[in-house]
């Protein structure tokens, strides 16, 4: 089973949706026991960083995220990639999760480079598990970007800056964009982390 | 590089898309989910879609509509008409919608806007105008609400700066002179809108090749276009549309296999 982490930061409906195209079943919840039950975890997040901490920290769900997010196949979504890192600059200076090394920083006012970022936008990509290549296309919608890490597995360009676009460290894979909303391109990347061998099947 | 987007738009009465001219004489096109299927199989990079009578009929927006869709596509979609509140709006999103457009309800409520960024993220949030050239607003044009039957007296310009202001993650500039027309976006105050707004624009209204939307994105400074009536004919398709645009040096997604 995959759980969708709920922390009330955003539609879950189209992640969980995205699954079910998939015929993978997956469970959105709060519930901690049920985030360690699961074999796969999904981390979405759309907003802003400051509130989606708050509520990790109300809904007691720092903990656990961080702790699954070492331990299971962990696929973070936009703001749940953000929150992965260390420091926004979002809302006057937000601490994340610090499970990645690395700030998250608003894109600079450059003429005719709207903010937020919205649409699609295409990768370069090295990720030693395929999830991503280069030239693949998704979509994008965010204001505030990941810089680019030793963890970043794919880059974007956009005002004039490259941002990670994906990162991977291990078994956690997170990416800035919306691979449920990014069609058939976006239902591979789904695909390929529903087919990782789970760390409890492996020798 | 970013991609300009071309966005087919679905304008629903009743359960099934229709296309009037300037928001009269509507004619039946076919059932929205299967549509939507359609375009997003064959290269539209998001979907709009109105309920154009539920504002009007002073309704709640067909929700089974939003959950139906949400299920069969997946690429990102906007819903319009007949949003009331903040819990209309949930309900969309919750529904499986990426954004919400709210029109005569931001001019009614312009604060709206602030409390649905504030609750579901800017991104969520789409101003969509519509504005018609009047000589009584400094700009040219006057915002005008519920499908075109009343004046706000509004300038569209100052407008969609406070918008923007309020929250707004992307405003929809659909003129009503060149809606259903197919001559062309009303490209002057698409450019001024865009030039004066730091988030994205979107032109709407009057698409009747795809030179237009090359236009719409070369002169009217749009970052995505909405095309109707000439897609749900047949006259033209995405795929045609794209690669006028990419020919013009316009990027655009061209692979979604």
């Amino acid at each position: 089973m995959i759980a969708i982490v709920d922390y009330k930061a955003g539609n879950l409906t189209s992640v969980k949706l995205a699954f079910e195209a998939l015929d993978c079943p997956a469970l959105i919840t709060s519930s901690s026991d049920a985030i360690r039950a699961a074999e796969r975890v999904v981390f979405p997040g759309v907003g802003a960083a400051k509130s989606a901490m708050e509520n990790l920290r109300s809904m007691g769900l720092t903990e656990v995220v961080r702790e699954v997010a070492e331990t299971k196949p962990f696929l973070g979504i936009c703001l749940g990639m953000q929150i992965l890192f260390e420091h926004s600059e979002e809302d006057g200076g937000v601490d994340l999760l610090g499970v990645l090394r690395g700030k998250v920083i608003r894109f600079p006012d450059v003429p005719g480079c709207k903010v937020p970022e919205i649409g699609w936008n295409e990768i370069a990509a090295n990720d030693p598990r395929g999830f991503v290549r280069t030239h693949d296309e998704y979509y994008f919608v965010h204001s505030y970007y990941a810089e680019v890490t030793p963890c970043t597995v794919a880059t974007a360009g956009y005002a004039g800056v490259d941002f990670s676009a994906a990162v991977r460290r291990g078994d956690l894979f997170a990416c800035q964009f919306h691979p449920e909303k990014s069609g058939k391109t976006g239902l591979r990347l789904l695909r390929s982390f529903i087919n990782e061998p789970s760390s409890e099947g492996r020798p | 590089m970013l991609k300009k987007r071309v966005i087919p738009c679905l304008d629903v009465r009743q359960g099934r898309v229709t296309k009037g001219v300037r928001f009269k004489n509507n004619i039946d096109l076919g059932d929205p989910v299967e549509m939507a299927v359609c375009y997003s199989d064959n290269g539209a990079d998001e979907l709009v879609f109105y309920d154009i009578t539920a504002s009007a009929e002073r309704r709640p927006i067909d929700i089974g509509m939003v959950a139906a869709v949400a299920r069969a596509i997946r690429i990102p979609f906007a819903v319009g008409g007949g949003i009331a509140s903040l819990e209309d709006m949930e309900r969309v999103i919750l529904a499986g919608a990426e954004k919400i457009s709210v029109n005569s309800l931001a001019v009614r409520n312009p604060q709206i806007i602030a409390e649905g960024a504030a609750a579901f993220g800017r991104q969520c949030v789409v101003l969509g105008m519509d504005p018609v050239k009047s000589a009584r607003c400094p700009s040219g044009y006057e915002v005008t609400t519920r499908g075109f039957r009343e004046f706000t007296g509004m300038d569209a310009v100052e407008w969609a700066k406070r918008a923007a202001g309020l929250g707004v993650g992307e405003i929809v500039v659909n003129s009503v002179d060149a809606d259903g027309t197919r001559t062309g976006f009303e490209l002057e105050i698409t450019r001024k809108i865009a030039d004066a707004v730091g988030v994205p624009v979107v032109a709407s209204g009057g698409a009747g090749c795809p030179e237009h939307l090359r236009d719409a994105f070369l002169e009217g400074r749009a970052d995505a276009a909405i095309v109707a009536g000439i897609l749900h004919t047949g006259d033209y398709t995405i795929p045609q549309i794209k690669s006028v645009l990419d020919a013009a040096g316009i990027p655009v997604r061209l692979r979604w296999d």
